[in-house]
C-alpha cells in the first residue's frame, strides 16, 4: 500500500455568519491526486487551505506532507508559511500590482533557480505577449493564468487553488480548467481545489470532500459523492 | 556639583550668540530646512518599523501606542514643549544623565530641536504609513510568504512599492510640519540666532521689532515653499494613483 502524500488533521473554532462552529477535519491524499473541497459558504473550505499553508493557526492539529511535519501542535512544531513547499492561487489572485507579469513570475523564483521553467510556463499559459504588462491591465482570465503560473513556478509539493475560476465566464472557465489539468498532469502536482461548480468538480477531481459546517459530510471519488449528478450536474446542498 | 537653571542657560548661550547677530537673512531659513531634513530622515527610519508593527500586530497594547503617537496632533505645542523642556533640562533626571554621562545637552541646542521635532512630527509620518499598510489587501503579503519570501523581502519589494503615495505623503507632511513648528522650537530652542532661531521664529522676531518687510520676506518664502511642496505631492500622488500599463 502506498504512503499518503498528505496527512491532515485540524481542530479550530470558526467564526461564521451562523456564529461559532467547530472545524474538525482529518483526511489523507496521495501523490498527484486532485482533491476538491466542496460545501456551502462558511463550511471551512478556505480555512483548510489557509491552515495547510500556515496562514491560519489551529487549536490542535497535525500536517505531514511528503514525510515532513509542517504542523504538530502537540510537539509545538509550526513551520512558517515561507518554508512550506506550496503554491497558492488566491480567490482574487493577489498579483503584485507594482510588478509586470514576468516580474510577478520572477519574484517567485529563488536565487539561482533555473529561469527555463518560467519561460516554459509563459509559453504553456500563452502569456508571451503580456509579459511586460501590469496586472491592472489584464482580464480576469489572464490574471488567473498568471496567478497559476506564479504558484507553480517553485515546483511546490502542494498546489492550493481557492475558487480560482469562480469569477470567469463559462468559456474562459473551461479553457482554464484545461490549463489546470494540463499543468497538473505535466508537473505531477498534488492539488487541493476549493470549488462550488459541479461540472468542474466532476471533470477535475480524483477525490471530493463535501464539508458541512466544519465537518466532513461525505468523502470519496466525485461519482460516488454526487452519483445522481454525474450525468446531469446541478449543485446540490447549496 | 554644577547647578543649572534654564534661565542660566538662555543667558549664557544667548549672550554668546549675540555677537553673531549680523548673520545673513537666509540663516533662519537654512536652519529650518536643515532641521526639517534631518527630522524627516530620522522619522522615516523610526516610523517604518513602527507603522508596520501597528498595522500587522495583534497586540492590544497597540491602541495605547497609537494614541501616544497621535497625541502631538491634538496637544497644544506648549504642553509638549514644556514637558520636553523639563525632561531635557540638565537639572532633571534624563537631561542630567545626558549632560553628566554623555556630555549631550538638548536644551537650547540644535540637536535638542531635532529630538523635539521627532516627537512633534511623529504622527505626520506614522499615520500616512499606517493607512498605506492597512489599505493593502492582506492577500498581497500572504501571497509573498507562500512564494517563500521573508517578511523583510515582502516589505521592501511588495509592500513599500505599493504604498509609494503614503510614503511621499508622510515624508512631505513631516517636512512641512517641522518647517512650520513654532511653540515647541521656541520652548526647546530658545530662539538663539544661528543655532535655534528657525524661520518661523524669525518671522515672530521681526514682527515684534516692527520690521514688517523682513517678516514678510520670511513669511512669503515659507508660504511659497509650502504651496510648492503640497502641489508637487498632489501632482505625484495623482500620477501614482493611475496604474501604469507597462513596466
Amino acid at each position: 500500500m502506498t504512503q499518503p502524500m498528505i496527512k491532515f488533521q485540524a481542530d479550530k473554532t470558526l467564526l461564521t455568519s451562523f456564529g461559532k462552529q467547530q472545524l474538525e477535519i482529518a483526511f489523507e491524499l496521495e501523490q498527484g491526486q486532485l482533491l476538491t473541497l466542496y460545501g456551502a459558504s462558511g463550511a471551512g473550505k478556505t480555512t483548510i487551505l489557509r491552515i495547510l499553508s500556515g496562514l491560519t493557526e489551529v487549536r490542535a492539529g497535525k500536517i505531514v506532507v511528503d514525510g515532513e511535519t509542517w504542523q504538530d501542535t502537540q510537539r509545538r512544531i509550526n513551520v512558517p508559511t515561507r518554508r512550506r513547499s506550496i503554491g497558492f492561487v488566491f480567490q482574487d489572485f493577489a498579483l503584485f500590482p507594482n510588478l509586470s507579469v514576468k516580474e510577478n513570475l520572477r519574484y517567485a523564483l529563488q536565487k539561482g533557480d533555473d529561469t527555463r521553467l518560467m519561460e516554459e510556463l509563459i509559453e504553456l499559459m500563452e502569456l508571451g505577449p503580456l509579459q511586460d504588462v501590469r496586472p491592472a491591465f489584464l482580464s480576469g482570465g489572464q490574471q488567473q493564468r498568471v496567478a497559476l503560473a506564479r504558484a507553480i513556478i517553485r515546483k511546490p509539493k502542494l498546489l492550493l487553488l481557492d475558487e480560482p475560476l469562480s469569477a470567469l465566464d463559462d468559456d474562459m472557465r473551461r479553457r482554464l480548467q484545461d490549463y489546470i489539468e494540463k499543468i497538473r498532469r505535466h508537473y505531477e502536482l498534488t492539488t487541493i481545489l476549493v470549488s462550488h461548480d459541479l461540472p468542474e468538480i466532476l471533470r477535475l477531481s480524483d477525490e471530493v470532500i463535501w464539508l458541512d459546517r466544519g465537518k466532513i459530510r461525505q468523502q470519496g471519488p466525485p461519482g460516488l459523492v454526487f452519483p445522481s449528478h454525474s450525468l446531469n450536474p446541478r449543485i446540490p446542498g447549496i | 556639583m554644577r547647578s543649572w537653571s534654564i534661565l542660566d542657560l538662555v543667558n549664557k548661550q544667548s549672550s554668546a550668540q549675540m555677537l553673531k547677530i549680523t548673520m545673513t537673512d537666509w540663516q533662519p531659513l537654512w536652519l529650518s530646512f536643515r532641521l526639517a531634513s534631518i527630522t524627516t530622515v530620522i522619522l522615516l527610519a523610526i516610523s517604518l518599523p513602527l507603522a508596520y508593527w501597528l498595522a500587522y500586530s495583534r497586540r492590544r497594547i497597540k491602541a495605547v501606542i497609537e494614541a501616544l503617537i497621535s497625541l502631538p496632533m491634538v496637544l497644544p505645542p506648549s504642553v509638549l514643549g514644556f514637558y520636553l523642556l523639563v525632561a531635557f533640562s540638565p537639572s532633571h533626571g534624563l537631561g542630567m544623565f545626558l549632560d553628566k554621562w554623555l556630555d549631550i545637552r538638548l536644551v537650547f541646542t540644535f540637536p535638542g530641536l531635532v529630538v523635539a521635532s521627532l516627537f512633534y512630527s511623529l504622527p505626520f509620518m506614522v499615520n500616512p504609513l499606517l493607512s498605506g499598510f492597512k489599505s493593502l489587501p492582506p492577500a498581497l503579503r500572504e501571497a509573498s510568504y507562500t512564494l517563500g519570501k521573508s517578511k523583510l523581502t515582502t516589505l521592501i519589494k511588495i509592500l513599500l512599492p505599493n504604498i509609494r503615495s503614503s510614503l511621499l505623503t508622510g515624508i512631505v507632511l513631516s517636512f512641512a510640519h517641522t518647517i512650520g513648528e513654532f511653540g515647541v522650537v521656541l520652548m526647546i530652542g530658545g530662539n538663539i540666532p544661528g543655532q535655534t532661531r528657525v524661520a518661523s521664529l524669525a518671522i515672530f522676531d521681526e514682527m515684534e521689532s516692527m520690521n514688517y518687510s523682513a517678516a514678510n520676506r520670511y513669511a512669503l518664502i515659507l508660504f511659497l515653499l509650502s504651496f510648492i511642496i503640497l502641489a508637487v505631492v498632489y501632482l505625484v500622488n495623482h500620477y501614482f494613483s493611475k496604474p501604469q500599463p507597462l513596466t
